[in-house]
């Protein structure tokens, strides 16, 4: 062992600048998380499978249905499809709050908190690279078995609005999860939430059914979902040529845009971000 | 010159105080110890210190910095060994050694030497590559050890750091420490052993509800007590009456300042005793009364009898005193973010 110098230590943080040390934390931490998730990847499996069995099993359940009942004569399987992925980004941005819960509970932050990080928001940045990589690789994995089913693929353009709305969505729920996870007091109250809140919002959406089959109660619970207004651009760009002026959706408070949908999805998350970042100050002070 | 200060330090837990004005002042380059039972507030002054608690009152200060306003700072001179270990099982020890190098922002290939270093220092070779879910205890607070020291830290804190380990793995963290010391890191550390504390400190602390009761060199605070300590049987297993009665005969000798009856040690009776000479006086004594003696020992102060001197109560009973006092889940509630 070489002798401690008494003058800190040598090579740290006084010639590396703040914007190398906060990448160089943010990396180390994010490449944790892949670690965990390459050793242990059922997570990454079962996020897949589930809504690869609604697509499966529901498009099967409604493959009947007469003809012309969905909106542009529509297939029941293509209807789905918008929705399922949705709801897979979703689910795993829903459980983003989990790892960090655990390392709450175990101490493991804790030992992140002695280190001398440049920036706290590091370990927060880390679960939302993470947790974001994860959702897009997952609702992909989805998008192309629904293609191999014959629910269609976007054009070029129509996958960058999927991106981006599915990357709005899952910042947003994202921000959610870990505010969560931080107000909480342990992993098992969490996962009650997310028991709570997944399946009742994909219902309470146009995932499975459009909004004119909905009794008006539900139709505004639904119009007012932040899903719906990520499934329905990912149904339009799946319908044909992009247009985001054109409406999507005629909600009962009035007609929605694509462009609606994104500002909608974007304020949702700013105003998220907000919301949780004095529970994260707080907690991470 | 002192490397840390603790200043005055208050802490509650709603109803309960742990720390009540704790003052610590540790010099530069030694090995400090901190004795105390269980819940004397051991480790929450170490998680004030480690800038993981903010204390009610007080101040702390490393190196000339203040820890409340500087706390990254004090992150940096600092090198933290929790007791309670947190691991991440799926990595591996080297895995976990490189992320706590990469938080304390070390260059990747002097974090690559440091670890090689120290994983040769402390003989963690055979493992090292293994997942951390499949380590003993030992193993796990070596490598705890190790993530604590890769920054070259000027001070180091350890709360408990060989709490239920086996011989070989203490024997390890005790020569590391020893060897830190002397190319002069400052090493403050937890302890309820008192074997531990006389091994390794050359100055230490008693604490006791949350205050320092003592403070000084073992061997100081030992002589500073003074007297000899007698443990005398008259019978292999006496009574209490035959103890009284025995007790009374030998309050009076000259030279002998303190008699108590152990019950728990059939009725023995512990003596504190101006010296040496004082001994045979007393077989003496007991010869006279036509009193056998069963046996008698003699020994220097230990630290128990500092702590007993302190506290008015061995080390042991004040553990005991505790033991089923402490909620692990509320403990583990104080600990979480």
């Amino acid at each position: 062992m070489t002798s401690p110098a008494l003058s800190t230590s040598s090579s740290s943080s006084d010639n590396g600048s703040a914007i190398a040390e906060l990448l160089q934390e943010t990396f180390a931490l994010t490449r944790r998380l892949f670690l965990q998730l390459q050793r242990r990847p059922s997570t990454l499996v079962a996020g897949v499978l589930q809504p690869l069995i609604w697509l499966v099993l529901f498009g099967a359940l409604f493959s009947r249905a007469p003809e012309g009942l969905l909106p542009g004569g529509m297939s029941y399987g293509r209807f789905l499809g918008a929705g399922v992925i949705v709801f897979t980004a979703f689910s795993a941005a829903l459980n983003a709050g989990l790892p960090v819960m655990f390392d709450r509970e175990f101490g493991f932050l804790n030992r992140l908190l002695v280190a001398p990080l440049r920036s706290r928001s590091s370990i927060v940045l880390a679960s939302v690279i993470y947790i974001t990589t994860l959702s897009l690789v997952q609702s992909l994995a989805i998008m192309l078995t629904a293609s191999l089913l014959g629910y269609g693929w976007p054009g070029a353009a129509g996958l960058l609005l999927v991106m981006v709305t599915l990357l709005l969505l899952g910042f947003a729920v994202t921000a959610l999860s870990l505010g969560l996870a931080f107000a909480l007091p342990g992993h098992i109250e969490l996962i009650a939430v997310i028991f709570v809140a997944n399946l009742p919002l994909l219902f309470a959406s146009t995932a499975l059914a459009p909004l004119s089959f909905m009794p008006p109660w539900l139709g505004w619970l639904a119009a007012l979902n932040p899903l719906t207004f990520a499934i329905e651009p990912i149904r339009a760009a799946y319908a044909g040529p992009l247009d985001l002026s054109s409406v999507l959706l005629e909600a009962p408070y009035g007609s929605v845009t694509g462009t609606t949908c994104l500002l909608v999805l974007s304020l949702l998350t700013a105003a998220l971000f907000l919301l949780i970042r004095p529970l994260l100050n707080r907690k991470l002070a | 010159m002192s490397l840390l200060e603790l200043d005055q330090l208050e802490k509650s837990y709603g109803a309960v105080s742990a720390l009540n004005g704790l003052s610590l002042s540790v010099p530069s380059g030694c090995l400090y110890g901190l004795l105390g039972p269980n819940g004397a507030g051991k480790t929450t002054a170490l998680r004030i210190l480690a800038t993981l608690l903010a204390p009610d009152r007080g101040r702390v200060v490393v190196a000339g910095v203040d820890a409340l306003q500087e706390p990254r700072t004090v992150r940096q001179l600092m090198g933290y060994v929790a007791q309670e270990v947190a691991i991440d099982k799926i990595l591996t020890g080297r895995e976990l050694l490189a992320l706590q190098g990469d938080l304390y922002h070390l260059q990747r290939q002097h974090r690559n030497r440091r670890i090689d270093q120290l994983v040769d220092r402390m003989s963690m070779g055979d493992w090292i590559d293994r997942r951390c879910g499949t380590y003993s205890g030992g193993m796990r607070r070596r490598l705890d050890l190790a993530s604590g020291l890769l920054h070259q830290p000027q001070l180091l804190v350890l709360d408990e750091p060989t709490v239920g380990l086996d011989i070989e793995s203490r024997a390890v963290i005790w020569e590391v420490l020893r060897d830190l010391r002397d190319q002069g890191t400052t090493i403050l550390l937890s302890s309820h052993y008192l074997e531990e504390v006389e091994a390794l400190a050359d100055r230490m602390a008693i604490i006791d509800a949350g205050q320092v009761i003592a403070e000084g060199a073992p061997e100081a605070l030992k002589q500073q007590l003074g007297g000899d300590r007698v443990t005398l049987r008259v019978r292999e297993f006496s009574d209490q009456p035959e103890a009284e009665r025995v007790r009374q005969l030998l309050e009076v000798v000259d030279g002998v300042r303190r008699i108590v009856i152990n019950r728990a040690q059939g009725y023995s009776l512990n003596l504190v005793v101006d010296g040496e000479h004082v001994l045979a006086t007393l077989k003496q004594r007991l010869a006279v009364e036509n009193l056998d003696v069963f046996s008698l020992s003699q020994s220097r102060p230990s630290l128990d009898d500092v702590y007993l001197q302190a506290t008015g109560r061995t080390l042991m009973d004040a553990e005991l005193a505790v033991a089923g006092q402490r909620d692990p889940k509320q403990e583990r509630r104080q600990s979480m973010r």
